[in-house]
């Protein structure tokens, strides 16, 4: 279980991008989807909240290849994530 | 964070702010063997000057002639008059030498094929004092931005730049004489408190986009510069004027480019009519911000906007080939499945105009120094970037001259302390005995704070006041009761309550800090643009229409003056527009009109 310090920490760093677009989708799946991960997908998406906006886009919109398919299904998550 | 303790680390300087503007003044400190400390809220190249992508504008003239005085008028013209000639001067003559040296700093600039930086054209970039349009902007593909910060921060590294990451600074500390000691700090993995004290800080705090609802400012835009500034007693200059974007995704915020209506995309109404043939016969949809933004409003207003609330407008590329829109505008309709939910190539995507970029902020001249109302110095205080106002745009920011101002003014300011250090003695001068009480106190207040607001509310609610009351098309009743609806806000804010009073990791407590300054930079705006009574830039009322006596609502009778807000009894007072360039004559007034 992430401690309430680590979930903290990870919302600091989902919700203060260097974009408007990665706050929001970040952000949100933090918010609504983040606690029906299972543990090895949460650590997927700690690693991919750990990217830089521009290395992280170029997965979601598919112009780059994930490196491995836990990372793709929780890209392929993130992509559902609707901001409004 | 059960008592509130407070250590004191000293240092040459202190700058707050690891984006363009900062990294940029970190550098020149660095290499002069100053001590300096670099605060940022977040890692350096996670700044939002990452989202930069049009590029950085220098009379380079590599693609075809150019020079920095049509630079310059092009600036003083966009600025609609208020930007000060002297600082514009000084930052036009500047930016080839900025540019340049960026590039030797690592900067991936496109080229020629002659292995020149490669120029492209860009609204409002001109030759001749207005003539033709010339290509100015140099850019690193659409990732100038990223390209600008990484360069800068592999230079701090260089230089052995001592980084604070994920500190906020909470408070300036000013002494009787009025003279900057350093700021108060929060480590946000610890929750300590620590004061930097230093002989110099620099505020490079970027924008404060987040006062308005819909934005295309990152969630790190909350104007902190601005917040501490006011607090301690710092006047903040033309903070009316704000730059919307008229693309915005509505709801989202997130910014489409000009290119898309470039492309032939179209504004639709409810009616599905395209309106922007009765605003702007000629240019349509491809009119300037302003113009296409206003009329955008105008149609909301009149009840033609389009959804369930009528709040918003369609910006329709349906009738291009798919083919088209795959190969010229991938990323706008990656943008709008994610955040607009619609296929471009489908339907058309909806959209609001949207608050860009702040002109106003803390009074500097172009050396980066902080100025009084007054016009003398503030001892120990400097500032450079969005955060600040040389004022270089006035009334209307030109692309592409923010990221350039990052350039010139970080640099500039950096060079002041520099000296101002080396000159000054080599002691720090004694910190107050009572210095770190006001913070202590605004800390201790939010831990127990019993039946408060909601941060979360009050933002929104902070929001939503300022769309509605100050958003692109200004009226008078509208803003009257704006000033008295954000007044009733900031009683909110100074009593708002958050759950979680743990040490590590609060983010609650953040927020609930950011939102102090939001309050400020917020009823700053409110205030300077209900006194305004002209249109100017991007200053528009309602009341001040384009008349022949007034073209476009200007007054420079009355109104060819800047703004400054005091914080302490909520006070406006003015000073002159500094017309006089520093080596070439006058630009003088005129019509904006393109
Ligand atoms: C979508 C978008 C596109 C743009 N495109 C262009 C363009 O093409 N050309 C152009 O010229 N301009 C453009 N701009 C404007 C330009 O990007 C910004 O004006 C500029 O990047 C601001 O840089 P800065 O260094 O002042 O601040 P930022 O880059 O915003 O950096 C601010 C720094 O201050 C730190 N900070 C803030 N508060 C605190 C605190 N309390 N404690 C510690 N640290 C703090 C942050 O962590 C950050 O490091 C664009 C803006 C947006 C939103």
């Amino acid at each position: 279980m992430i401690s309430s310090a680590e979930l903290n920490r990870l919302r600091w760093r989902c919700t203060r991008r260097a974009m408007l677009e990665m706050d929001l989708l970040l952000g949100g799946f933090l918010e609504r989807q983040f606690h029906d991960l299972t543990p090895a997908q949460a650590v997927a998406f700690i690693q991919l909240a750990d990217m830089e906006d521009l290395e992280l886009w170029p997965l979601i919109t598919g112009k780059r290849e994930c490196e491995n398919s836990l990372q793709a299904e929780v890209v392929n998550m993130l992509r559902d994530v609707r901001v409004k | 964070m059960s008592k509130l303790t407070i250590s004191v680390r000293k240092f040459d300087a202190v700058i707050v702010g690891a984006g363009g503007a900062g990294l940029r003044a970190a550098i020149q400190l660095s290499e002069a063997g100053l001590k300096t400390a670099v605060l940022s809220k977040v890692f350096p190249t996670r700044s939002h000057t990452v989202a930069a992508q049009g590029g950085v504008s220098a009379s380079l003239g590599n693609s075809e002639e150019d020079h920095w005085h049509w630079h310059m008028y092009d600036t003083v013209k966009g600025s609609d008059w208020l930007g000060d000639q002297d600082a514009i001067e000084f930052m036009c003559r500047k930016a080839p030498e900025a540019v340049v040296e960026l590039e030797h700093f690592g900067m991936p600039f496109d080229r020629t094929d002659e292995g020149k930086i490669y120029q492209r054209p860009f609204g409002g970039h001109m030759s001749n004092f207005g003539e033709k349009p010339v290509r100015r902007a140099c850019a690193a593909a659409d990732r100038t931005g990223h390209a600008m910060l990484h360069a800068l921060y592999q230079r701090n590294v260089r230089a052995n730049t001592q980084f604070f990451v994920e500190w906020m600074a909470l408070d300036l500390i000013r002494d009787a004489d009025g003279q900057v000691l350093g700021v108060i700090a929060l480590e946000m993995e610890t929750g300590e408190i620590v004061a930097f004290h230093a002989k110099a800080t620099i505020f490079a705090t970027g924008g404060a986009g987040r006062i308005y609802y819909s934005s295309t400012n990152a969630f790190i835009n909350t104007g902190d510069g601005l917040g501490m500034a006011a607090r301690a007693g710092i006047a903040l200059e033309d903070m009316e004027f704000w730059q919307f974007h008229p693309t915005g995704v509505a709801g989202a915020g997130v910014l489409i480019t000009e290119g898309v209506r470039g492309e032939g995309g179209i504004l639709r109404n409810s009616d599905n009519e395209r309106f922007m043939e009765r605003y702007a016969p000629n240019a349509k949809d491809l009119a300037s911000r302003d113009v296409v933004s206003r009329a955008m409003v105008t149609e909301i207003n009149e009840g033609r906007g389009c959804g369930p609330a009528k709040d918003f407008v369609l910006l329709d590329i349906t009738h291009l080939d798919p083919a088209t829109i795959m190969k010229r505008l991938p990323g706008i309709r990656e943008i709008s499945i994610q955040f607009a939910g619609i296929d471009p190539i489908k339907a058309p995507i909806p959209v609001v105009p949207t608050c860009h970029y702040q002109m106003g902020g803390i009074p500097t001249n172009f050396h980066g120094q902080v100025v009084n109302p007054d016009g003398s110095t503030v001892t120990g205080f400097y500032a450079a970037g969005e955060c600040a106002c040389a004022s270089v745009h006035g009334a209307n920011r030109l692309g592409t001259n923010s990221l350039l101002d990052l350039l010139v003014f970080g640099k500039s300011s950096g060079d002041s302390v520099v000296e101002a250090v080396k000159a000054g003695p080599n002691a720090l001068k004694e910190l107050p005995a009572d210095f770190a009480d006001y913070t202590l106190a605004r800390l201790n207040r939010l831990n127990t704070q019993k039946g408060g607001a909601s941060v979360n509310e009050t933002r929104l609610e902070l929001q939503r006041t300022m769309q509605k009351h100050c958003g692109v098309f200004r009226f008078k009743d509208m803003l009257v009761e704006g000033v008295s609806k954000i007044c009733d806000i900031e009683k909110a804010v100074h009593l708002t309550e958050i759950g979680d009073k743990s040490a590590t990791w609060n983010t609650a407590r953040v927020e609930a800090l950011e939102l102090d300054n939001l309050i400020e930079v917020a009823k700053s705006t409110m205030v300077s643009a209900e006194a305004r009574k002209e249109s100017r830039g991007a200053h528009v009322r309602d009341d001040a229409p384009d008349t022949a006596a007034n073209p476009n609502g200007r007054d420079d009778e009355l109104w060819l003056k800047h703004t400054l807000w005091h914080r302490e009894g909520n006070k406006l007072s003015y000073k002159p527009v500094q017309l006089k360039p520093l080596s070439v004559e006058t630009i003088a007034l005129k019509t904006r009109a393109y």
